[in-house]
């Protein structure tokens, strides 16, 4: 019913470019994040759309229709700000009815919006009380059930919980996605936490520099990134990059060399997922140069060096190694993405 | 010996000479602003007697309201009271309307010569009224605003409206751009958010400047004794009327100049410290 359909949409501030032809299409009912460091222009683009910030060009399509120089109120949309912005003079009962009394809603229907939002948010109990009462977790949910309470056709939800402490952060996390899934509404979910990110979008816009460097699904973007930036900016730790020579096509790693892709010139970045590795034995495996091991206790965090390049690798918690150790490792070559050294942009890999 | 022990009591030493310091000079501001405040009063009902009365002894000694009634009663003092609250309310309304405005625009937008126009806005206050003295005249007599109350209030207005501008502007920039922002995605045009989100939030901001005004319109006398004649303001009066008038009736007329400034920034203390930035609490 609502998609929304971003259209080459450019944003300067002065001399500077925020956003460089930004085009993204979200379906209906679809939960899409704008991921990417501080500024990378995802604020922007979601001001853009809720039309609280001019596009210097560019067209924002929400349902098939244009809403470009549209007010906000004219775009049938609700957001969460990142300070919550909880009105401070209106009990929590008036916050959420904000939107309803702004549409005229009789009183009948104010009352039955307010208290199925705050049902959904559990902040019945403070219906009557003023914001500054409230701690940071209850302003959020008010001001998530004040935008659930408009039942909106789009919500835009700018970094929500980044204000929150990293308990209730995880909390609030799991609890959004509920609400969210069960009201179907299609949402746009700016953030700059990965988890975040990967934990609640149906797909990810990855941007960086003004430019959305991929967009997918979660699982997607973390196995093959499409750039080296979305590759380090992604999962914890970051992939491995590691530049490696190739030779008649091929990339030496142990005793097995793997088949280097075809554009591929004298060198390619081995793009390596720290978990994607196992251990083998050393003349067989690639190796690796283990400066410090750390014991996760779900897993084993190795931080070392292979062909003298920084990589970080996960190994399962039952292996034992040890500081100063030299390990060799086996790849999975089907989990392997290959980078170009010059754009940084991913190289299909030959298939067998 | 006697170095370890003042070396033992110097830190205790310094707290406590702090604390004295903190303290006389609470009390030197108090007595600062009180003791005048006081000797007026005691001037003002002490009648006659009280007045002339040699040695001092400060203390209150046959006071009485009599002396005071008997001057509010002297004819024009009355009159020149109302002329006063008529003038403060002009300039109160007016620097309000026309500031607050200007205010909201310095806080919210950015526009071209914002800078300069701030700076503009305060060097009004730079020029000397004494040099506007008589064109102003000229041409208030030309207007038909000479020795009206209305003359006085809009002269007392250009007076106030720098400081209301730039004191409503820390006022606007103090509520947040969110909660606006919010107001306009969830159904309201820029003015009804001013008026259900800002204008509620920047009330007590909005008070204070307003008291302001209405001070410095009140305490104003060059402006207000150069443009009337029969319609006086009460400073205007008491400086003309004051200097032919017994010692006693001096200290009345003082005593109701400073009332109600007084009277009103108490009232409104707390927001006039939300301005500075102190919490009230």
């Amino acid at each position: 019913m609502a998609n929304i359909v971003i259209d080459r949409i450019r944003k300067s501030f002065g001399t500077f470019e925020a956003l460089k032809e930004v085009s993204l299409t979200i379906n209906d009912g679809e939960f899409v994040s704008l991921l990417g460091p501080s500024g990378c222009g995802k604020t922007t683009l979601l001001r853009i759309i809720a039309g609280l910030e001019t596009a210097t060009s560019g067209d924002v399509l929400i349902g098939g229709k244009s809403v470009i120089g549209l007010p906000p109120k004219e775009r049938g949309l609700a957001m969460v700000f990142q300070n919550y912005a909880v009105f401070p003079h209106m009990t929590v009962y008036e916050n959420v009815a904000f939107g309803l009394r702004m549409q005229k809603a009789d009183d009948a229907r104010v009352k039955a919006q307010v208290e199925k939002a705050a049902g959904l948010l559990h902040i019945e109990q403070y219906l009557d009380r003023y914001p500054n009462k409230l701690s940071g977790g209850q302003r959020q949910r008010v001001a998530v059930a004040r935008a659930l309470a408009v039942e909106p056709k789009v919500l835009l939800m700018d970094e929500p919980l980044s204000n929150l402490d990293a308990l209730l952060r995880l909390e609030m996390r799991t609890e959004l996605k509920t609400v969210l899934q069960s009201a179907g509404t299609t949402t746009i979910y700016v953030t700059h936490d990965q988890t975040e990110a990967m934990g609640l979008s149906d797909r990810i816009a990855v941007m960086h520099n003004g430019v959305v460097e991929q967009v997918g699904t979660p699982v997607n973007v973390y196995n093959y990134p499409a750039t080296r930036f979305v590759g380090g900016f992604i999962g914890n730790p970051p992939m491995n990059f590691i530049k490696v020579p190739v030779t008649n096509g091929q990339v030496a790693a142990g005793s097995e060399p793997l088949t280097a892709p075809k554009d591929s010139g004298n060198e390619v970045i081995l793009g390596l997922r720290g978990e994607a590795v196992q251990l083998a034995p050393l003349p067989l495996g690639l190796e690796m140069k283990v400066r410090v091991a750390e014991p996760m206790g779900s897993h084993l965090l190795l931080t070392g060096s292979i062909h003298d390049q920084p990589v970080r690798v996960i190994l399962p918690s039952s292996e034992t190694v040890r500081s100063g150790d030299v390990i060799g490792l086996k790849l999975d070559p089907n989990r392997i993405t290959w980078l170009s050294p010059e754009s940084g942009k991913s190289i299909p890999a030959v298939t067998a | 010996m006697s170095a370890q022990t003042t070396s033992t009591a110097n830190p205790a030493g310094f707290v406590s000479s702090r604390r004295w310091l903190l303290w006389s000079g609470i009390a030197a501001l108090c007595a600062w602003v009180l003791v005048p405040i006081y000797l007026v009063a005691l001037g003002a009902l002490g009648g006659r007697q009280g007045v002339y009365q040699w040695p001092k002894t400060g203390l209150p000694t046959g006071i009485s309201l009599d002396p005071f009634i008997l001057f509010l009663k002297t004819e024009g003092v009355l009159q020149s009271f109302l002329n006063s609250l008529g003038a403060a309310g002009i300039t109160v309304a007016l620097s309000i309307l026309l500031g607050a405005p200007a205010g909201y625009a310095l806080a919210r937008y950015n526009f071209h010569g914002k800078d300069s126009y701030r700076l503009l806005v305060l060097l009004t206050r730079a020029f000397p009224l004494a040099i506007l003295a008589l064109p102003l005249t000229v041409s208030f007599i030309k207007l038909g605003l000479y020795d009206t109350i209305i003359g006085v209030g809009l002269i007392h207005t250009v007076l106030a409206l720098p400081f209301a501008a730039l004191v409503t502007q820390g006022i606007f920039l103090g509520v947040p751009r969110e909660l606006e922002e919010a107001a306009w995605v969830f159904g309201c045009t820029r003015v009804q958010a001013f008026f259900k989100i800002v204008a509620p939030l920047a009330l007590p901001g909005i008070v204070a400047t307003a008291v302001f005004a209405f001070v410095i319109s009140w305490n104003e006398v060059f402006a207000a004794s150069v443009l009337t004649v029969r319609n006086r303001t009460l400073t205007a009066y008491l400086l003309t009327v004051l200097s032919e008038s017994p010692m006693h009736y001096r200290f009345a007329g003082g005593l109701m100049l400073i009332l109600p400034s007084v009277i009103f920034i108490f009232a409104v203390r707390r927001y006039l410290f939300a301005i500075w930035g102190i919490s009230s609490k």
